[in-house]
């Protein structure tokens, strides 16, 4: 590792991995762990499998749309699993339940639930958005108090009770497929589509890396910085609703606390792909390794032998990897650009 | 190390009356310091006496402040030899410094303002009780003691951040006391103060004189050196000018000393002959501004085509004022006037998009060192070249444009902008304004820290800015800076305008007498 220090600044190996880093980890981790299950379980390496994982990571996949917005600019929503939670259970609410189930719902034709839902949704990312930017909560406070808040809009809304019924689109997008895919990969898809083009291509997206890449410098530059944040906290709840509304198509049933899980995989797939906790760096291209890293790693596990207590403290161990290279590598582009 | 800790604190001879001074309590012989190839300080010779209040005067970077670090233990390393009561002495830090009685408050203080006063007092070295509990009795009647020896009646239960700066100081004043120093150097302690503030704490100096102790006083405001001072040394480009006993001095000589006037190291930025024109259009008007804190009741006009220098030293209210023109920091009071339309700024953003730009003192403030030179200066503009999509080739090409004008080298777009030496960074900050002209640009400290060639090419590019229309606000604490560009000047003196030039012969002197 040669680093000169001439003004013309040579391309050298040295400086190209350091800068790259967050990008070539976890590549080469999603590498590692598919050769390693491939050669542990042959049950693991099918078209059905590959299939399956894909179906289990893209409700989380679209979360993690919304999330990568929000990490972006150096900002953190802990809401995104009890918002999509709510959401689910708000667009049940809002549809007719077979007799059995006992919850005082307001039956909707399914357009309109679907808008109310949305709305709803809109609501919760702008209450959001105003903590954050108006008042000056810390996101990262202010996110906790939301997740309680969708946990308990949830629980007044289903009081115990399991509901089954959604609107008739949500329940083919969250549950059907086409051309043998799951409606569910496909919408995660477009999402990752849109967000990439978005965060790429427009002018909103620079702005989303800039005020994450300098708050302060982007304020100078007059750039309206709490604007921004706003939108990239309601854009997450966005996200985080209508994965939630296919989610619970997805499980077929709407109940409490069945997202749990999602919080954290969210998070994880969005750091564990590369995208800095600083802000300013990273992208959707990293979300989606993230995503398959988790994915391909939730779903090996369940191919080979192992002891399934054991998969929660691999999973957590994972996490901390990816957190410690995320943070090593944010220092060796730092020294790399000296 | 340890063993000349107890020399002064052993025997604290009996202070020496006034004016008459035995041998000097702390002796700097031939002191020189570099830093990475700069001559600081050139064979300085310094000393103190028991018992006196010594003032300390220069310009930005004549070497007072680099004196007065050493003498702190803050910077080691350096030529020459320090004597503390006669015996020659090697401090290593600022803890070394004070085991040998000698301590410092900053200009920036360093309390704690959530903590109480006593705490503040006694930060780091508590009492404490059997088994390490804090002795809160103690604490307090002993942080009251003190602070009464200064004159000072606080409840040292009162929250440290609630009190005003003044007294915040007297009580950092006070730790330094507390933990034994009998050399205390003072660096601008004035310039955060009203003049009752003033007045109390050159009560609390003259109170510690009477006690022996040894004061350095280092300020740009030669009124106050003035008064409190009983000797006053003078430096100048690393050198040291003159020490002289305060009676026989005044304030034009002291500037005189100061900037070297009628020597051989007048050159150019020294003087400039004003060419405000009254008749010129105002663009933006700022009436009575006051935010409360560090700017009072400041009134401003910009002309079209001028360039308007704001001078004062450090902590004048210049920062808050140019922030309150762009939107950021807030006003309890006053009107800004833009194209005689009252306007009013809730975020920097639509500052920028009626026309005001900005560049602030520090680079790092508006620059992304990571990202590309074109993504720097394209950020204030994207409104303006994109709908919703970027267009990059166009970005590239403006950037281009603006590294032709400005001789940005490298003359690369695409290369991260922290590869790029200060001053060409300095000209990135300022192209961002450049793609469209703003009607108003505001510039803190265009030329710090840059080199000669990067300084020429930045003033001529303001220049040429308000030769094309441009209303231009120069902020600096480098009368140089002000000198060079301005039209007109307005002096600020601890957040109100303490003086005004529009036409006719303004030399730096004028500035530092008004200032």
């Amino acid at each position: 590792m040669s680093v000169t220090t001439e003004t013309a600044r040579p391309f050298t190996f040295g400086r190209f991995m350091a800068e790259q880093m967050r990008n070539i980890a976890p590549v080469f981790t999603l590498i590692v762990l598919v050769i390693f299950f491939s050669t542990q379980a042959e049950s693991f390496r099918t078209f059905d499998n590959l299939m399956n994982i894909l179906s289990q990571a893209s409700i989380t996949g679209i979360i993690a749309v919304g999330l990568t917005f929000v990490i972006l600019t150096a900002e953190i929503d802990l809401s995104v699993a009890a918002v999509a939670n709510a959401i689910g259970i708000l667009v049940a609410y809002f549809t007719v339940q077979p007799d059995y189930v006992n919850i005082a719902n307001m039956p909707v034709q399914g357009w309109i639930a679907i808008i109310l839902t949305l709305a709803a949704c809109f609501s919760i990312g702008l209450v959001t958005a105003f903590g954050v930017t108006a008042i000056g909560i810390p996101s990262f406070i202010m996110t906790l108090a939301m997740m309680q808040i969708a946990n308990g809009i949830s629980a007044m809304l289903v009081r115990g009770q399991i509901a089954y019924n959604y609107p008739e689109i949500i329940t083919t997008l969250g549950s059907g497929t086409i051309f043998g895919i799951k409606w569910t990969i496909v919408v995660c898809l477009a999402f990752m589509l849109v967000a990439h083009v978005v965060l790429t291509y427009t002018r909103f997206g620079r702005y989303v890396y800039m005020v994450g890449g300098n708050r302060e410098a982007a304020e100078y530059s007059g750039v309206n910085v709490k604007m921004i944040i706003a939108a990239v906290m309601i854009i997450c709840a966005m996200c985080s609703g209508i994965a939630g509304m296919l989610g619970v198509a997805y499980f077929g049933s709407a109940q409490q606390n069945q997202f749990d899980t999602f919080l954290l995989d969210a998070i994880a797939a969005v750091v564990v792909g590369g995208t800095s906790l600083f802000g300013g760096r990273g992208g959707i291209g990293n979300t989606i390794i993230g995503l398959l890293v988790l994915g391909v790693l939730n779903n090996g596990l369940d191919h080979i032998q192992i002891d399934s207590f054991l998969k929660i403290l691999i999973r957590g161990l994972i996490l901390l990897a990816a957190l410690v290279i995320n943070v090593y590598a944010q220092k060796l582009r730092e020294s790399a650009r000296e | 190390m340890a063993d000349n800790v107890d020399l002064i604190a052993g025997d604290a001879s009996p202070p020496a009356p006034n004016g008459a001074r035995a041998a000097p309590i702390l002796e700097m012989v031939r002191v020189s310091k570099t830093f990475g190839g700069v001559q600081a300080l050139r064979e300085v010779d310094f000393d103190l006496a028991e018992g006196e209040v010594h003032g300390l005067v220069g310009e930005n970077g004549a070497g007072k402040s680099t004196m007065m670090k050493i003498i702190a233990g803050v910077y080691h390393g350096f030529e020459g030899e320090m004597r503390v009561a006669g015996q020659p002495v090697q401090l290593r830090s600022p803890a070394d410094a004070l085991a040998a009685g000698i301590g410092m408050v900053h200009q920036e203080l360093s309390i704690v303002p959530d903590l109480s006063v006593a705490e503040n007092v006694f930060l780091g070295v508590q009492p404490l009780m059997a088994g390490g509990v804090v002795d809160w009795g103690r604490m307090k009647r002993e942080a009251k003691r003190q602070l009464a020896s200064l004159g000072l009646d606080i409840d040292p239960s009162a929250r440290m951040g609630s009190l005003p700066v003044g007294i915040q100081q007297l009580i950092e004043l006070s730790r330094v006391l507390f933990s034994g120093a009998r050399i205390i150097i003072l660096d601008e302690p004035t310039s955060a103060l009203s003049p009752p503030e003033v007045a109390r704490l050159f009560e609390a100096l003259r109170r510690l004189r009477a006690q022996g102790r040894t004061i350095v006083f280092i300020s740009h405001f030669l009124d106050d050196v003035l008064e409190i001072s009983d000797r006053i040394t003078v430096f100048r480009n690393g050198r040291k000018v003159i020490t002289e006993e305060t009676a026989a001095l005044t304030k034009d000589s002291v500037i005189a000393h100061m900037i070297g006037r009628g020597t051989a190291e007048m050159h150019m930025g020294e003087s400039t002959e004003l060419s405000g024109d009254d008749n010129r259009l105002v663009v933006l008007s700022a009436r009575s501004l006051s935010d409360g804190s560090m700017i009072q009741d400041i009134s401003i006009d910009l002309r079209r085509g001028e360039i308007t220098g704001v001078y004062g030293f450090m902590g004048c209210g210049q920062v808050e004022l140019a922030r309150a023109l762009f939107g950021k920091g807030r006003l309890t009071e006053g009107e800004i006037r833009l194209d005689g339309r009252p306007v009013s700024f809730r975020s920097t953003a639509s500052a920028r998009r009626s026309g005001i730009a900005y560049v602030p003192e520090n680079r790092r403030m508006m620059l992304f060192r990571t990202e590309p030179v074109y993504k720097n200066v394209s950020i204030a503009i994207l409104d303006k070249i994109d709908r919703l999509f970027l267009r990059p080739g166009r970005e590239r090409d403006i950037t281009q444009r603006h590294i032709k004008d400005l001789q940005i080298r490298p003359p690369l777009p695409g290369i991260a902008l922290g590869s790029l030496s200060g001053g060409n960074q300095q000209k990135v900050a300022l192209a961002k304004w450049l793609t469209e002209l703003p009607k108003v640009l505001i510039l803190s400290e265009p030329t710090r820290g840059m080199d000669v060639g990067a300084k020429e090419d930045v003033i001529r590019i303001v220049k040429s800015l308000r030769d094309r229309g441009v209303a231009v606000l120069v902020l600096s604490t480098e009368p140089e800076t002000i000198l060079t560009l301005a039209d007109r000047v307005t002096v600020l003196k601890r957040g109100v305008v303490a003086r005004e030039f529009a036409h006719g012969h303004l030399d730096k002197g004028d500035l530092l007498a008004a200032a």
